[in-house]
């Protein structure tokens, strides 16, 4: 592949958008294609309109060089779909064909995405009217059809208080034949709110964008920012960055492992966890007031230090919670009736797991080395991290495990680094936004890698910007996981994912 | 089994004793704002313009803070020079009232009871239907830990149930987008009478971070433009504390 056709960098940096070749659909296609067979995945893949045509760029990840690759090009009303030969692409077109009614022709599963009218006054390519707002879920779900088969659905509201979301299972008997997720309930609209941005309310709703990942979102977003202004944070503020980032890992995976063990009805885990979680967002309070971590992270670094009093403090509780955590965790995975449970249920194969892009804790539990912390370090904090833990079942049990494997992993990173905190200032203002440039930042929130991306115009203003939360990606995987399994089976299975709703539909 | 009881030893009892004993916070979480109009600045209007979402006005003179829209950043907090504006660590922030959700300097009142005919029916048991609708999962999380055996929102006699024709009231989430407007509806119908309304979080008391997008709907008074509000809980997300607290006031649990 010649150098011309793409453009690879590492994220951190911000391109003119001049030095980005524009290549005609042809070379897009069979570079992208050649990328992907060299072992790049799609990171992310966006439109961006440009007076009648639509700007398209793809971003792929060459993970082991720790190079993203940036191809560009333009469609106008439709294009042929990729999809069919490189199904990580799948949800990227569909999302494309409602945002801007560009059709992937070809494309086998082509239907709404979050259920909006489209962004710029074209014809909806479902035929929806214009005029009035989408119906959610309203498309043509897959059947099957046959003596004793039946469907079952469930959602937007489900029994507990959880998203909304809505579930068609099609089975037969106890087993389930082929599982479809129509999302989009959520959808707030965060992406075109921020075009024109940075608003002085961009910062809140970039850290709502999925709540339980707000220090995730909004370090990749400062990154993002950062690197379009081109100062960056603090080595102090990047570590106080990782601190934030592992306490809300451990929040989520300690909640997560007990929420795998309610469902199959081990209480003692169960209960253990869901108190030590708690403990652990209170924590994140004692970093900066927040059990989310709101308010925390900013483009030009953190809001709140810890002096040495707290930092001590804090590694007191942390000692107390990891062995607290270790019992109860340990309780349940040496358990041989909950392992019966998770053992060989929603296998997800490497082989899959590749050709869907995985990310996070769902592609490492696959036997997938995909982590942000290892592949595109950023800052000062995180230099020295381990090799990702990585377990090759796919199964509930092996989701289960990474989860476990990254707790005690987080225990050691955030000793190191609350113990080396590097001297400094935790905040210095970015300056103006370099103009007609892109940028891009990843992030390893605690289900995976963040992708931000932002594009400015002359004025130095965000006239795009795309956020890929890894529940975009990993969405596909609990369908496919589903299959040939029992219906009883969905809530271990889905709580093994715990994939964001939000995070998704944006 | 005998390592089960080994680890419920080591783990030890950790329900805990509010409202007979009072729980202790972060030190840096932000609770009720505390305005101190003898240290403000008449002329000085540093803390309304730092504020991105206008939780913040001068009324007659005086600074008051709509805990209604206000997210809890330390924004306004940091800014103000005079240290006439801060967070208090009191989590006690509920109102009955949207326009009881504004702080001035003056005292603020906690939840009042529900009516005596209200009273007697949910007083000891009070099931909720709560339904998500467009926020970003931090309130449900939230709300998620008074199940947890810290809280144990159970011992005050409120469940969150599955259906709502099992329920005594609803209690919403997030900003009402567009796509969850009719699921909203519908679930409140489902509830047989007489019902409550709780808007719980900033996004569904006022649109919150989303407020102003055209994908939400409450871009006037939050939820109470579509439901009668019996119970409004502000933060992003509230502190479990503040939900509770404001629960079981509404109850009549606490004297």
């Amino acid at each position: 592949m010649s150098q011309s056709k793409l453009i690879r960098f590492r994220h951190g940096t911000a391109i003119p958008l001049s030095e980005l070749p524009l290549l005609d659909f042809t070379t897009f296609r069979e570079s992208l294609l050649e990328e992907v067979g060299n072992h790049a995945r799609v990171a992310s893949f966006f439109g961006h309109p440009n007076e009648n045509v639509l700007d398209l760029y793809a971003i792929l990840s060459h993970d082991w060089q720790g190079e993203l690759a940036l191809l560009h090009t333009q469609v106008k009303d439709s294009y042929p779909s990729l999809t069919p030969d490189c199904p990580q692409m799948h949800l990227f077109e569909r999302e494309l064909a409602e945002q801007y009614g560009v059709r992937p022709e070809g494309h086998p599963w082509l239907k709404p995405v979050r259920f909006h009218n489209a962004w710029v006054g074209c014809a909806d390519i479902w035929g929806r009217d214009p005029l009035q707002h989408p119906v959610p879920g309203d498309m043509e779900f897959y059947r099957v059809e046959g003596e004793e088969v039946h469907e079952v659905g469930v959602g937007p509201v489900h029994a507990g208080v959880i998203e909304p979301g809505h579930f068609r299972f099609q089975c037969h008997g106890e087993e389930i034949m082929h599982l479809e997720i129509s999302l989009g309930f959520q959808h707030r609209g965060i992406e075109q709110m921020l075009s024109g941005g940075p608003h002085p309310t961009t910062p809140y709703q970039l850290e709502a964008a999925a709540g339980d990942t707000t220090i995730g979102h909004s370090c990749a977003y400062s990154q993002v920012i950062e690197s379009l202004s081109g100062r960056d944070a603090s080595p102090r503020a990047q570590a106080l960055r990782a601190v934030g980032l592992e306490l809300e890992r451990l929040a989520n995976h300690v909640g997560d492992v007990g929420a795998m063990a309610g469902d199959v009805g081990f209480l003692p885990t169960s209960s253990f966890c869901g108190r030590i979680r708690g403990d652990y967002l209170n924590l994140s309070a004692d970093l900066c007031g927040s059990r989310f971590g709101r308010g925390f992270v900013r483009p030009g670094g953190v809001l709140f230090d810890l002096n040495l009093e707290q930092v001590a403090n804090m590694l007191n509780k942390l000692e107390i919670l990891e062995k607290d955590s270790r019992g109860a965790i340990e309780l349940c995975f040496n358990n041989p009736s909950v392992l019966a449970r998770f053992e060989g249920v929603g296998c997800v194969s490497v082989d899959d797991a590749e050709t869907l892009g995985l990310v996070g804790v769902v592609a490492k539990a696959s036997g997938l080395v995909r982590d942000t912390r290892l592949h595109h370090p950023i800052g000062a904090g995180i230099k020295d991290y381990a090799p990702p833990v990585i377990e090759v079942e796919g199964d509930v049990c092996a989701r289960g495990n990474v989860r476990r494997r990254e707790i005690y992993a987080s225990h050691e990173l955030l000793r190191e680094t609350l113990n080396n905190l590097p001297e400094g200032t935790i905040y210095t203002e970015p300056a103006a936004l370099a103009p007609n440039s892109l940028a891009i930042s990843l992030c390893e929130g605690w289900r995976g890698e963040l992708v931000h991306c932002a594009i400015t115009n002359d004025a130095g203003k965000i006239s795009r910007y795309k956020i890929v939360d890894p529940s975009f990606h990993n969405w596909s995987a609990l369908a496919l996981a589903l299959r040939g399994e029992q219906i009883s089976d969905f809530p271990v299975c889905n709580k093994s994912f715990n994939l964001s709703y939000c995070g998704f539909d944006l | 089994m005998f390592n089960i009881i080994r680890e419920r030893l080591a783990q030890g009892y950790r329900t805990g004793k509010y409202p007979k004993v009072e729980p202790v916070l972060a030190q840096r979480f932000r609770g009720r704002p505390v305005i101190k109009p003898q240290l403000c600045q008449p002329q000085c209007s540093l803390c309304i313009d730092s504020c991105p979402y206008g939780a913040i006005e001068r009324i007659n003179g005086k600074i008051c803070l709509d805990m209604g829209r206000c997210l809890f950043c330390p924004t306004c907090t940091d800014i103000c020079p005079h240290g006439a504006l801060t967070f208090s660590n009191d989590f006690r922030l509920a109102s009955n009232t949207r326009s009881g959700l504004i702080v001035d300097d003056t005292e603020y009142p906690m939840v009042q009871e529900l009516n005596t005919k209200m009273k007697k029916l949910f007083g000891r048991s009070l099931k909720l239907r709560q339904v998500s609708a467009g926020g970003c999962n931090a309130c449900e999380a939230d709300l998620n830990v008074l199940g947890t055996l810290t809280y144990d929102l159970g011992r005050f006699g409120i469940q969150f149930v599955a259906s709502p024709r099992h329920a005594d009231g609803i209690l919403i989430t997030g900003p009402i987008s567009e796509n969850m407007k009719s699921a909203v509806l519908d679930t409140y119908a489902a509830i047989p009478e007489p019902k409550l309304v709780i808007a719980s979080g900033a996004c569904a008391i006022g649109g919150g971070p989303f407020r102003g997008s055209p994908e939400v709907n409450n871009q006037l008074g939050g939820v109470g433009d579509l439901l009668p509000v019996d119970l409004y809980i502000p933060g992003c997300p509230p502190h479990p504390y503040t939900a509770l607290d404001a629960m079981i006031r509404l109850m009549g649990q606490i004297e």
